[in-house]
Protein backbone atom coordinates (compact mmCIF):
# COMPACT_ATOMS: atom_id res chain seq x y z
CA UNK A 1 0.00 0.00 0.00
CA UNK A 2 1.40 3.63 -0.46
CA UNK A 3 0.63 4.40 3.04
CA UNK A 4 3.80 2.20 3.18
CA UNK A 5 6.29 4.41 2.36
CA UNK A 6 8.16 5.80 5.24
CA UNK A 7 11.02 7.77 3.53
CA UNK A 8 10.65 11.57 4.03
CA UNK A 9 7.41 11.46 6.49
CA UNK A 10 6.85 12.88 9.95
CA UNK A 11 7.08 10.89 12.52
CA UNK A 12 5.85 12.08 15.86
CA UNK A 13 7.60 11.49 19.38
CA UNK A 14 9.00 13.45 21.83
CA UNK A 15 13.02 13.41 21.70
CA UNK A 16 15.42 15.99 21.61
CA UNK A 17 16.11 15.70 17.90
CA UNK A 18 12.29 16.99 17.23
CA UNK A 19 13.23 20.16 19.36
CA UNK A 20 15.86 21.10 17.75
CA UNK A 21 15.82 24.38 15.54
CA UNK A 22 15.61 22.88 12.06
CA UNK A 23 18.37 24.89 10.47
CA UNK A 24 20.39 22.94 13.22
CA UNK A 25 19.12 19.97 11.24
CA UNK A 26 19.38 20.90 7.98
CA UNK A 27 22.93 22.32 8.35
CA UNK A 28 23.97 19.12 10.71
CA UNK A 29 22.55 16.63 8.14
CA UNK A 30 24.28 18.06 5.08
CA UNK A 31 27.56 18.04 7.21
CA UNK A 32 26.71 14.72 7.77
CA UNK A 33 26.33 13.59 4.36
CA UNK A 34 29.57 15.39 2.91
CA UNK A 35 31.91 13.55 6.01
CA UNK A 36 30.86 10.60 4.46
CA UNK A 37 32.93 11.08 1.53
CA UNK A 38 35.43 12.26 3.74
CA UNK A 39 37.03 8.97 4.14
CA UNK A 40 38.27 5.56 2.99
CA UNK A 41 38.70 3.23 6.11
CA UNK A 42 36.92 0.82 7.90
CA UNK A 43 38.25 3.08 11.33
CA UNK A 44 35.83 6.03 9.65
CA UNK A 45 33.23 4.05 8.87
CA UNK A 46 33.09 2.97 12.69
CA UNK A 47 32.93 6.37 13.72
CA UNK A 48 30.09 7.47 11.44
CA UNK A 49 28.25 4.02 12.34
CA UNK A 50 28.48 4.49 16.25
CA UNK A 51 27.53 8.64 15.74
CA UNK A 52 24.38 7.37 13.34
CA UNK A 53 23.37 4.81 16.13
CA UNK A 54 23.64 7.32 18.51
CA UNK A 55 21.55 9.88 16.59
CA UNK A 56 19.22 6.78 16.00
CA UNK A 57 18.47 6.40 19.65
CA UNK A 58 18.51 10.28 20.66
CA UNK A 59 15.37 9.84 18.00
CA UNK A 60 13.31 7.67 19.43
CA UNK A 61 12.00 6.86 16.08
CA UNK A 62 11.28 3.00 16.25
CA UNK A 63 14.39 1.29 13.82
CA UNK A 64 12.09 -1.24 11.94
CA UNK A 65 10.36 2.01 11.01
CA UNK A 66 13.64 4.01 9.38
CA UNK A 67 14.84 0.38 7.91
CA UNK A 68 11.12 0.28 6.29
CA UNK A 69 11.71 3.45 4.42
CA UNK A 70 15.03 1.91 2.70
CA UNK A 71 12.69 0.16 0.53
CA UNK A 72 12.71 2.35 -1.88
CA UNK A 73 16.14 2.16 -2.83
CA UNK A 74 16.95 -1.60 -2.54
CA UNK A 75 16.80 -1.62 -6.59
CA UNK A 76 19.44 1.57 -6.61
CA UNK A 77 21.25 -0.28 -3.86
CA UNK A 78 21.24 -3.85 -5.89
CA UNK A 79 23.02 -1.52 -9.16
CA UNK A 80 24.94 -0.09 -7.48
CA UNK A 81 26.55 -3.36 -5.64
CA UNK A 82 26.71 -5.18 -8.68
CA UNK A 83 28.35 -2.50 -11.14
CA UNK A 84 30.57 -2.19 -8.19
CA UNK A 85 31.47 -5.96 -7.91
CA UNK A 86 31.95 -6.52 -11.26
CA UNK A 87 33.16 -4.00 -13.35
CA UNK A 88 36.26 -3.19 -11.21
CA UNK A 89 39.91 -4.20 -12.74
CA UNK A 90 42.27 -3.30 -10.60
CA UNK A 91 43.16 -5.51 -7.01
CA UNK A 92 43.57 -8.64 -6.44
CA UNK A 93 41.49 -11.39 -8.20
CA UNK A 94 38.92 -13.24 -5.38
CA UNK A 95 36.64 -14.97 -7.26
CA UNK A 96 36.13 -15.64 -10.96
CA UNK A 97 32.23 -15.33 -12.36
CA UNK A 98 32.04 -16.22 -16.05
CA UNK A 99 33.71 -13.61 -17.91
CA UNK A 100 33.82 -11.19 -14.67
CA UNK A 101 36.57 -11.15 -12.08
CA UNK A 102 35.86 -9.84 -8.37
CA UNK A 103 38.71 -8.37 -7.10
CA UNK A 104 39.59 -7.03 -4.04
CA UNK A 105 38.80 -3.18 -5.10
CA UNK A 106 35.73 -4.34 -6.06
CA UNK A 107 34.52 -6.04 -3.38
CA UNK A 108 35.91 -2.92 -1.03
CA UNK A 109 33.97 0.07 -3.66
CA UNK A 110 30.93 -2.18 -3.52
CA UNK A 111 30.66 -2.52 0.17
CA UNK A 112 31.48 1.08 0.85
CA UNK A 113 29.16 2.20 -1.46
CA UNK A 114 26.65 -0.23 0.14
CA UNK A 115 26.79 1.17 3.22
CA UNK A 116 27.45 5.03 2.32
CA UNK A 117 23.86 5.09 0.39
CA UNK A 118 22.54 3.47 3.18
CA UNK A 119 24.08 5.51 5.55
CA UNK A 120 22.91 8.77 3.48
CA UNK A 121 19.45 7.72 3.47
CA UNK A 122 18.59 7.04 6.76
CA UNK A 123 21.00 10.31 7.99
CA UNK A 124 18.21 12.05 5.55
CA UNK A 125 15.54 10.21 6.27
CA UNK A 126 16.43 10.97 10.39
CA UNK A 127 15.69 14.45 9.48
CA UNK A 128 12.41 14.40 7.91
CA UNK A 129 11.19 11.94 10.66
CA UNK A 130 12.52 14.45 13.27
CA UNK A 131 10.97 17.76 11.52
CA UNK A 132 7.41 18.42 10.47
CA UNK A 133 7.27 19.87 7.04
CA UNK A 134 6.33 23.73 7.91
CA UNK A 135 9.62 23.70 10.31
CA UNK A 136 11.69 22.26 7.35
CA UNK A 137 10.34 24.84 5.04
CA UNK A 138 11.40 27.32 7.75
CA UNK A 139 14.31 26.09 8.42
CA UNK A 140 15.21 26.35 4.62
CA UNK A 141 13.88 29.82 4.07
CA UNK A 142 16.15 31.18 6.79
CA UNK A 143 19.00 29.54 5.47
CA UNK A 144 18.18 30.52 1.81
CA UNK A 145 17.64 34.17 3.48
CA UNK A 146 20.73 35.74 2.24
CA UNK A 147 19.96 34.48 -1.00
CA UNK A 148 17.38 37.16 -1.29
CA UNK A 149 19.95 39.78 -2.04
CA UNK A 150 20.35 38.11 -5.50
CA UNK A 151 16.58 38.32 -6.58
CA UNK A 152 16.18 34.68 -5.55
CA UNK A 153 12.12 34.78 -3.94
CA UNK A 154 13.36 32.48 -1.60
CA UNK A 155 10.06 33.46 0.37
CA UNK A 156 7.83 31.98 -2.59
CA UNK A 157 9.89 28.92 -3.19
CA UNK A 158 9.54 27.76 0.38
CA UNK A 159 6.45 28.64 0.29
CA UNK A 160 5.63 26.77 -2.92
CA UNK A 161 7.86 23.33 -0.91
CA UNK A 162 5.88 23.70 2.23
CA UNK A 163 2.58 23.45 0.26
CA UNK A 164 3.91 20.82 -1.73
CA UNK A 165 4.83 18.91 1.38
CA UNK A 166 1.74 19.57 3.18
CA UNK A 167 -0.13 18.20 0.52
CA UNK A 168 1.57 14.93 -0.12
CA UNK A 169 -0.32 13.32 3.10
CA UNK A 170 -3.60 14.65 1.87
CA UNK A 171 -3.29 13.56 -2.16
CA UNK A 172 -1.85 10.30 -0.51
CA UNK A 173 -5.44 9.85 1.40
CA UNK A 174 -7.15 10.99 -1.43
CA UNK A 175 -5.63 8.37 -4.19
CA UNK A 176 -6.54 5.47 -1.43
CA UNK A 177 -9.82 6.94 -0.90
CA UNK A 178 -10.27 7.30 -4.93
CA UNK A 179 -9.19 3.76 -5.17
CA UNK A 180 -11.49 2.45 -2.67
CA UNK A 181 -14.32 3.68 -4.28
CA UNK A 182 -13.38 1.88 -7.82
CA UNK A 183 -12.53 -0.90 -5.75
CA UNK A 184 -16.39 -0.93 -4.94
CA UNK A 185 -17.24 -0.39 -8.25
CA UNK A 186 -15.28 -3.85 -9.21
CA UNK A 187 -12.26 -1.80 -11.05
CA UNK A 188 -9.35 -4.07 -11.01
CA UNK A 189 -5.68 -2.66 -10.40
CA UNK A 190 -3.64 -5.88 -10.00
CA UNK A 191 -4.35 -8.81 -12.94
CA UNK A 192 -3.57 -7.52 -16.31
CA UNK A 193 -0.43 -7.13 -18.63
CA UNK A 194 1.44 -3.81 -18.27
CA UNK A 195 -0.92 -1.71 -21.13
CA UNK A 196 -3.61 -3.54 -18.75
CA UNK A 197 -2.48 -1.91 -15.81
CA UNK A 198 -1.65 1.01 -17.32
CA UNK A 199 -5.14 2.07 -18.30
CA UNK A 200 -6.85 0.73 -15.09
CA UNK A 201 -4.79 3.70 -13.76
CA UNK A 202 -7.22 5.93 -15.64
CA UNK A 203 -10.24 5.73 -13.34
CA UNK A 204 -7.89 6.81 -10.15
CA UNK A 205 -6.01 9.39 -12.05
CA UNK A 206 -8.28 11.87 -13.30
CA UNK A 207 -10.59 11.79 -10.20
CA UNK A 208 -7.08 12.57 -8.27
CA UNK A 209 -6.13 15.35 -10.86
CA UNK A 210 -9.36 16.73 -10.95
CA UNK A 211 -9.55 16.75 -6.78
CA UNK A 212 -5.62 18.38 -7.16
CA UNK A 213 -6.63 21.34 -9.04
CA UNK A 214 -9.86 21.82 -7.18
CA UNK A 215 -7.73 21.65 -3.94
CA UNK A 216 -5.10 24.44 -5.34
CA UNK A 217 -8.11 26.41 -6.34
CA UNK A 218 -9.88 26.57 -3.32
CA UNK A 219 -6.45 27.45 -1.12
CA UNK A 220 -5.47 29.88 -3.49
CA UNK A 221 -8.96 31.57 -2.88
CA UNK A 222 -8.03 30.96 0.83
CA UNK A 223 -4.98 32.58 1.21
CA UNK A 224 -5.90 35.58 -1.10
CA UNK A 225 -9.14 36.11 0.99
CA UNK A 226 -6.61 35.89 4.41
CA UNK A 227 -4.50 38.89 2.29
CA UNK A 228 -1.14 36.60 1.64
CA UNK A 229 0.77 38.95 -0.85
CA UNK A 230 3.89 36.92 -0.82
CA UNK A 231 6.52 37.43 1.76
CA UNK A 232 7.65 41.36 2.10
CA UNK A 233 6.71 42.48 4.87
CA UNK A 234 5.48 39.53 6.90
CA UNK A 235 6.01 38.35 10.20
CA UNK A 236 6.35 35.23 11.90
CA UNK A 237 4.02 33.51 14.61
CA UNK A 238 7.10 31.27 15.79
CA UNK A 239 10.31 33.19 14.67
CA UNK A 240 13.25 30.57 14.79
CA UNK A 241 15.45 31.29 17.80
CA UNK A 242 18.50 29.11 18.54
CA UNK A 243 18.17 27.85 22.10
CA UNK A 244 21.93 26.06 24.15
CA UNK A 245 20.65 22.51 22.89
CA UNK A 246 21.12 24.44 19.27
CA UNK A 247 24.65 25.72 19.88
CA UNK A 248 25.16 22.21 22.03
CA UNK A 249 24.11 20.08 18.30
CA UNK A 250 26.24 22.69 16.20
CA UNK A 251 29.64 21.68 18.36
CA UNK A 252 28.17 17.54 18.58
CA UNK A 253 28.60 18.38 14.84
CA UNK A 254 31.33 19.85 14.25
CA UNK A 255 33.48 17.22 16.54
CA UNK A 256 31.62 14.23 15.04
CA UNK A 257 33.02 15.78 11.53
CA UNK A 258 36.76 16.62 13.25
CA UNK A 259 36.68 12.88 14.29
CA UNK A 260 35.66 10.97 11.15
CA UNK A 261 37.71 12.98 9.33
CA UNK A 262 40.90 12.55 11.85
CA UNK A 263 40.40 8.88 12.43
CA UNK A 264 39.21 8.17 8.62
CA UNK A 265 42.90 9.30 7.63
CA UNK A 266 44.84 8.44 10.17
CA UNK A 267 44.03 5.50 12.24
CA UNK A 268 45.44 2.69 10.53
CA UNK A 269 43.24 0.16 11.47
CA UNK A 270 42.41 -2.42 8.94
CA UNK A 271 40.21 -6.01 8.58
CA UNK A 272 41.38 -8.01 5.80
CA UNK A 273 40.66 -5.51 2.83
CA UNK A 274 38.93 -3.26 4.08
CA UNK B 1 -28.17 -12.14 2.03
CA UNK B 2 -27.17 -11.07 5.76
CA UNK B 3 -24.06 -9.80 7.01
CA UNK B 4 -23.13 -10.90 10.11
CA UNK B 5 -19.71 -9.50 12.26
CA UNK B 6 -18.21 -11.21 15.28
CA UNK B 7 -16.05 -9.56 17.33
CA UNK B 8 -14.65 -7.62 14.74
CA UNK B 9 -11.71 -5.59 15.54
CA UNK B 10 -9.60 -3.10 13.14
CA UNK B 11 -6.12 -1.52 14.39
CA UNK B 12 -4.84 1.73 12.33
CA UNK B 13 -1.22 1.67 11.45
CA UNK B 14 -0.50 -0.93 14.12
CA UNK B 15 2.86 -0.73 16.10
CA UNK B 16 3.79 3.09 14.40
CA UNK B 17 2.57 6.18 16.20
CA UNK B 18 -0.19 6.43 14.11
CA UNK B 19 -1.61 3.35 15.88
CA UNK B 20 -5.56 3.54 16.60
CA UNK B 21 -8.01 1.35 17.41
CA UNK B 22 -10.73 2.30 15.08
CA UNK B 23 -13.11 -0.48 16.13
CA UNK B 24 -13.40 -2.26 19.39
CA UNK B 25 -15.09 -5.43 19.10
CA UNK B 26 -18.01 -4.98 16.71
CA UNK B 27 -20.60 -8.00 17.35
CA UNK B 28 -23.84 -6.94 14.49
CA UNK B 29 -26.21 -8.92 12.12
CA UNK B 30 -28.06 -6.81 9.18
CA UNK B 31 -30.96 -9.11 7.75
CA UNK B 32 -31.59 -8.98 4.68
CA UNK B 33 -34.43 -6.28 3.36
CA UNK B 34 -33.52 -4.07 6.33
CA UNK B 35 -33.04 -0.79 6.28
CA UNK B 36 -30.22 0.35 8.55
CA UNK B 37 -29.19 3.42 9.83
CA UNK B 38 -25.78 3.96 11.28
CA UNK B 39 -24.88 7.46 13.23
CA UNK B 40 -22.27 8.27 15.35
CA UNK B 41 -19.78 11.17 16.12
CA UNK B 42 -16.75 12.48 13.67
CA UNK B 43 -14.51 9.78 14.07
CA UNK B 44 -16.48 6.97 15.80
CA UNK B 45 -15.64 4.37 13.24
CA UNK B 46 -18.43 4.19 11.13
CA UNK B 47 -16.88 4.73 7.90
CA UNK B 48 -14.30 2.43 8.55
CA UNK B 49 -17.14 -0.27 9.93
CA UNK B 50 -19.09 0.11 6.56
CA UNK B 51 -15.69 -0.45 4.40
CA UNK B 52 -15.67 -3.72 6.08
CA UNK B 53 -18.85 -4.90 4.49
CA UNK B 54 -17.55 -5.03 0.88
CA UNK B 55 -13.98 -6.81 1.91
CA UNK B 56 -12.16 -3.38 1.22
CA UNK B 57 -10.95 -2.97 4.45
CA UNK B 58 -9.73 -6.39 6.19
CA UNK B 59 -10.83 -6.58 9.95
CA UNK B 60 -7.52 -6.88 12.50
CA UNK B 61 -9.61 -9.45 14.47
CA UNK B 62 -12.63 -11.34 14.23
CA UNK B 63 -15.29 -12.30 11.50
CA UNK B 64 -17.29 -11.55 9.06
CA UNK B 65 -20.32 -13.56 7.28
CA UNK B 66 -22.08 -12.49 4.33
CA UNK B 67 -24.95 -15.26 4.04
CA UNK B 68 -23.26 -17.22 6.78
CA UNK B 69 -19.63 -17.32 4.47
CA UNK B 70 -16.73 -16.07 6.40
CA UNK B 71 -15.20 -13.60 4.07
CA UNK B 72 -11.84 -13.93 5.40
CA UNK B 73 -11.82 -17.68 4.86
CA UNK B 74 -9.35 -18.12 2.36
CA UNK B 75 -10.05 -18.24 -1.51
CA UNK B 76 -13.42 -16.43 -0.69
CA UNK B 77 -14.70 -14.28 -3.79
CA UNK B 78 -13.97 -10.87 -2.78
CA UNK B 79 -15.15 -9.73 -6.59
CA UNK B 80 -18.22 -11.34 -6.15
CA UNK B 81 -18.92 -9.99 -2.56
CA UNK B 82 -18.35 -5.97 -4.07
CA UNK B 83 -20.80 -6.88 -6.96
CA UNK B 84 -23.63 -7.88 -4.47
CA UNK B 85 -22.45 -5.32 -1.48
CA UNK B 86 -22.76 -1.60 -3.45
CA UNK B 87 -20.35 1.27 -1.23
CA UNK B 88 -21.29 4.77 -2.22
CA UNK B 89 -18.80 6.36 -0.44
CA UNK B 90 -19.09 10.05 0.69
CA UNK B 91 -19.06 12.92 -1.84
CA UNK B 92 -19.21 9.90 -4.40
CA UNK B 93 -19.08 12.51 -7.13
CA UNK B 94 -14.99 12.86 -6.83
CA UNK B 95 -14.93 9.49 -8.37
CA UNK B 96 -16.60 10.15 -11.77
CA UNK B 97 -13.84 9.54 -14.16
CA UNK B 98 -14.98 9.19 -17.73
CA UNK B 99 -16.23 11.56 -20.79
CA UNK B 100 -19.43 11.33 -20.29
CA UNK B 101 -22.71 10.26 -17.91
CA UNK B 102 -23.81 7.32 -19.43
CA UNK B 103 -19.90 5.67 -19.90
CA UNK B 104 -19.10 6.13 -15.75
CA UNK B 105 -22.22 4.44 -14.89
CA UNK B 106 -21.17 1.89 -17.21
CA UNK B 107 -18.39 1.59 -15.54
CA UNK B 108 -19.35 -0.68 -12.79
CA UNK B 109 -21.10 -3.30 -14.53
CA UNK B 110 -18.39 -3.39 -17.30
CA UNK B 111 -15.90 -4.62 -14.57
CA UNK B 112 -18.61 -7.24 -13.53
CA UNK B 113 -18.03 -8.19 -17.34
CA UNK B 114 -21.19 -7.52 -18.68
CA UNK B 115 -22.03 -7.11 -22.59
CA UNK B 116 -22.26 -3.81 -23.59
CA UNK B 117 -25.69 -3.77 -24.73
CA UNK B 118 -26.24 -5.58 -20.39
CA UNK B 119 -24.22 -2.24 -19.13
CA UNK B 120 -26.34 0.16 -21.06
CA UNK B 121 -29.23 -1.11 -20.39
CA UNK B 122 -28.37 -1.45 -15.95
CA UNK B 123 -27.22 1.71 -16.26
CA UNK B 124 -29.87 3.42 -18.22
CA UNK B 125 -32.22 1.80 -15.21
CA UNK B 126 -30.06 3.51 -12.88
CA UNK B 127 -29.82 6.43 -14.04
CA UNK B 128 -33.84 6.47 -14.04
CA UNK B 129 -33.62 5.51 -10.38
CA UNK B 130 -32.00 7.92 -9.27
CA UNK B 131 -33.47 10.64 -10.93
CA UNK B 132 -31.41 12.15 -13.30
CA UNK B 133 -32.79 14.12 -16.69
CA UNK B 134 -32.29 12.13 -19.59
CA UNK B 135 -30.67 15.54 -21.36
CA UNK B 136 -27.49 14.88 -19.08
CA UNK B 137 -26.81 11.26 -20.40
CA UNK B 138 -24.51 12.52 -22.91
CA UNK B 139 -22.78 15.30 -20.62
CA UNK B 140 -19.50 15.46 -19.06
CA UNK B 141 -19.88 14.56 -15.23
CA UNK B 142 -17.82 17.27 -14.32
CA UNK B 143 -20.44 19.78 -16.00
CA UNK B 144 -22.94 19.32 -13.53
CA UNK B 145 -23.84 20.50 -11.02
CA UNK B 146 -23.19 18.96 -7.05
CA UNK B 147 -26.14 17.11 -6.49
CA UNK B 148 -26.74 15.93 -10.05
CA UNK B 149 -22.88 14.71 -10.05
CA UNK B 150 -24.05 13.10 -6.89
CA UNK B 151 -26.86 11.48 -8.47
CA UNK B 152 -24.56 10.20 -11.26
CA UNK B 153 -22.20 8.47 -8.81
CA UNK B 154 -24.72 6.86 -6.74
CA UNK B 155 -26.37 5.48 -10.24
CA UNK B 156 -22.83 4.14 -11.09
CA UNK B 157 -23.39 1.92 -8.01
CA UNK B 158 -26.95 1.14 -8.41
CA UNK B 159 -26.03 0.28 -12.28
CA UNK B 160 -24.42 -2.96 -10.45
CA UNK B 161 -27.51 -3.98 -9.12
CA UNK B 162 -26.60 -4.56 -5.69
CA UNK B 163 -28.29 -6.43 -3.41
CA UNK B 164 -26.74 -4.55 -0.35
CA UNK B 165 -26.51 -1.08 -0.89
CA UNK B 166 -24.53 1.21 1.48
CA UNK B 167 -24.39 4.85 1.04
CA UNK B 168 -22.40 6.91 3.65
CA UNK B 169 -23.44 10.19 4.53
CA UNK B 170 -25.07 10.52 0.55
CA UNK B 171 -26.54 13.77 1.36
CA UNK B 172 -23.32 15.56 2.97
CA UNK B 173 -23.06 19.17 1.33
CA UNK B 174 -26.55 19.06 -0.48
CA UNK B 175 -29.27 21.39 0.24
CA UNK B 176 -32.66 20.42 1.91
CA UNK B 177 -34.55 20.00 -1.11
CA UNK B 178 -31.48 17.55 -2.73
CA UNK B 179 -31.39 15.75 0.68
CA UNK B 180 -34.59 14.73 0.50
CA UNK B 181 -34.74 14.12 -3.03
CA UNK B 182 -31.70 11.54 -2.44
CA UNK B 183 -33.18 9.95 0.68
CA UNK B 184 -36.60 9.39 -0.78
CA UNK B 185 -34.63 7.86 -3.56
CA UNK B 186 -33.18 5.70 -1.86
CA UNK B 187 -36.28 4.70 0.58
CA UNK B 188 -38.43 3.86 -2.86
CA UNK B 189 -35.55 1.65 -4.27
CA UNK B 190 -35.44 -0.31 -1.03
CA UNK B 191 -39.36 -0.77 -0.95
CA UNK B 192 -39.11 -1.41 -4.63
CA UNK B 193 -36.71 -3.64 -4.99
CA UNK B 194 -35.92 -5.29 -1.34
CA UNK B 195 -32.57 -4.30 -1.56
CA UNK B 196 -31.30 -3.83 2.03
CA UNK B 197 -29.86 -0.35 2.72
CA UNK B 198 -27.44 0.59 5.22
CA UNK B 199 -27.35 4.50 5.51
CA UNK B 200 -24.74 6.74 7.46
CA UNK B 201 -25.65 9.85 8.48
CA UNK B 202 -25.03 12.66 10.50
CA UNK B 203 -28.25 13.69 10.96
CA UNK B 204 -30.88 11.89 13.04
CA UNK B 205 -33.79 13.22 11.34
CA UNK B 206 -33.07 11.28 8.25
CA UNK B 207 -32.11 8.36 10.14
CA UNK B 208 -35.45 8.51 12.19
CA UNK B 209 -37.30 9.33 8.97
CA UNK B 210 -36.21 6.07 6.96
CA UNK B 211 -34.27 3.81 9.32
CA UNK B 212 -36.45 0.22 10.91
CA UNK B 213 -33.21 -0.01 12.98
CA UNK B 214 -30.68 2.20 14.16
CA UNK B 215 -26.85 1.59 15.13
CA UNK B 216 -25.45 4.04 17.20
CA UNK B 217 -21.52 4.28 17.34
CA UNK B 218 -19.26 5.62 19.71
CA UNK B 219 -15.48 5.54 19.96
CA UNK B 220 -15.03 2.36 17.67
CA UNK B 221 -18.17 0.29 19.91
CA UNK B 222 -21.52 0.00 19.47
CA UNK B 223 -23.49 2.02 21.51
CA UNK B 224 -27.09 0.81 20.76
CA UNK B 225 -28.33 -1.61 18.70
CA UNK B 226 -32.50 -0.64 18.35
CA UNK B 227 -35.55 0.21 16.62
CA UNK B 228 -35.14 4.37 16.27
CA UNK B 229 -37.73 4.99 19.41
CA UNK B 230 -36.16 2.88 21.64
CA UNK B 231 -32.60 4.46 20.67
CA UNK B 232 -34.04 8.00 20.92
CA UNK B 233 -35.57 7.14 24.58
CA UNK B 234 -31.94 7.39 25.57
CA UNK B 235 -31.31 11.14 24.48
CA UNK B 236 -30.02 11.80 27.44
CA UNK B 237 -26.77 9.60 26.67
CA UNK B 238 -26.82 10.75 23.25
CA UNK B 239 -26.07 14.05 23.55
CA UNK B 240 -23.14 12.76 25.94
CA UNK B 241 -21.80 10.81 22.78
CA UNK B 242 -22.14 13.91 21.13
CA UNK B 243 -25.12 13.03 19.01
CA UNK B 244 -28.83 14.46 19.61
CA UNK B 245 -32.50 12.94 18.97
CA UNK B 246 -34.35 14.48 16.69
CA UNK B 247 -35.81 17.83 17.43
CA UNK B 248 -39.18 16.50 17.47
CA UNK B 249 -38.10 14.10 20.48
CA UNK B 250 -37.29 17.24 22.33
CA UNK B 251 -40.58 19.08 21.54
CA UNK B 252 -42.78 15.69 22.45
CA UNK B 253 -40.90 15.54 26.11
CA UNK B 254 -41.51 19.17 26.93
CA UNK B 255 -45.01 18.77 26.03
CA UNK B 256 -45.64 15.87 28.17
CA UNK B 257 -43.93 17.80 30.95
CA UNK B 258 -46.31 21.03 30.24
CA UNK B 259 -49.28 18.52 30.81
CA UNK B 260 -50.22 17.39 27.22
CA UNK B 261 -50.63 13.75 27.06
CA UNK B 262 -48.65 13.09 23.71
CA UNK B 263 -46.46 9.41 23.11
CA UNK B 264 -43.07 10.62 23.16
CA UNK B 265 -41.90 7.83 21.37
CA UNK B 266 -42.91 9.53 18.41
CA UNK B 267 -39.74 10.07 15.68
CA UNK B 268 -40.42 12.00 12.60
CA UNK B 269 -42.35 14.52 12.08
CA UNK B 270 -45.45 13.30 10.94
CA UNK B 271 -46.08 11.48 13.63
CA UNK B 272 -45.71 14.53 16.27
CA UNK B 273 -48.11 16.29 14.34
CA UNK B 274 -50.57 13.27 14.09
CA UNK B 275 -49.86 12.69 17.65
CA UNK B 276 -50.40 16.29 19.27
CA UNK B 277 -53.52 16.76 17.14
CA UNK B 278 -54.93 13.41 18.60
CA UNK B 279 -53.96 15.00 22.21
CA UNK B 280 -55.14 18.57 21.18
CA UNK B 281 -58.31 17.10 19.70
CA UNK B 282 -59.42 15.33 22.27
CA UNK B 283 -59.19 18.42 24.56
CA UNK B 284 -61.06 20.04 21.93
CA UNK B 285 -63.70 17.81 21.68
CA UNK B 286 -64.04 17.29 25.50
CA UNK B 287 -64.86 21.00 25.80
CA UNK B 288 -67.00 21.22 22.81
CA UNK B 289 -69.01 18.19 24.34
CA UNK B 290 -69.67 19.86 27.12
CA UNK B 291 -70.62 23.28 25.35
CA UNK B 292 -73.08 20.81 23.56
CA UNK B 293 -74.74 19.50 26.83
CA UNK B 294 -75.00 22.80 28.07
CA UNK B 295 -76.84 24.28 25.18
CA UNK B 296 -79.29 21.14 25.31
CA UNK B 297 -79.81 21.90 28.46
Amino acid sequence: MIRDITIGQYYPAKSILHRLDPRVKLVSTLLYLISLFLFKSIAGYLVATVFLIGIIRASKVPFGYIVKGLKPIVMLLMITVVFNLFLQKDGEILLRVWRFNITTVGLRNAVYMAVRLIYLIIGSSLMTFTTTPNELTDGIEALLHPLNRIHVPVHEVAMMMSIALRFIPILLEETDKIMKAQQARGADFESGNIIQRAKSMIPILVPLFVSAFRRAYDLAMAMEARCYRGGEGRTKMKPLKYHGRDRAAYVTMIVYTAAVVLVGRYVPFKVWIF
Amino acid sequence: MSIRLEHLNYIYSPGTAYEKHALKDICLEIPSGEFVGIIGHTGSGKSTLIQHFNGLVKATDGKLFYNGENIYEQGYDMRNLRNEVGLVFQYPEHQLFEIDVMTDVCFGPKNQGLSPEECKKRALEALRLVGLKEKYYHVSPFELSGGQKRRAAIAGVLAMRPKVLVLDEPTAGLDPKGRDDILDQVAYLHKQTDMTVILVSHSMEDIARYADRIIVMDHGEVMYNDEPKSVFAHYKELERAGLAAPQVTYIMHDLKEQGLPVDIDVTTVNEAADEIMKALGNRVSETSESEQMEKER
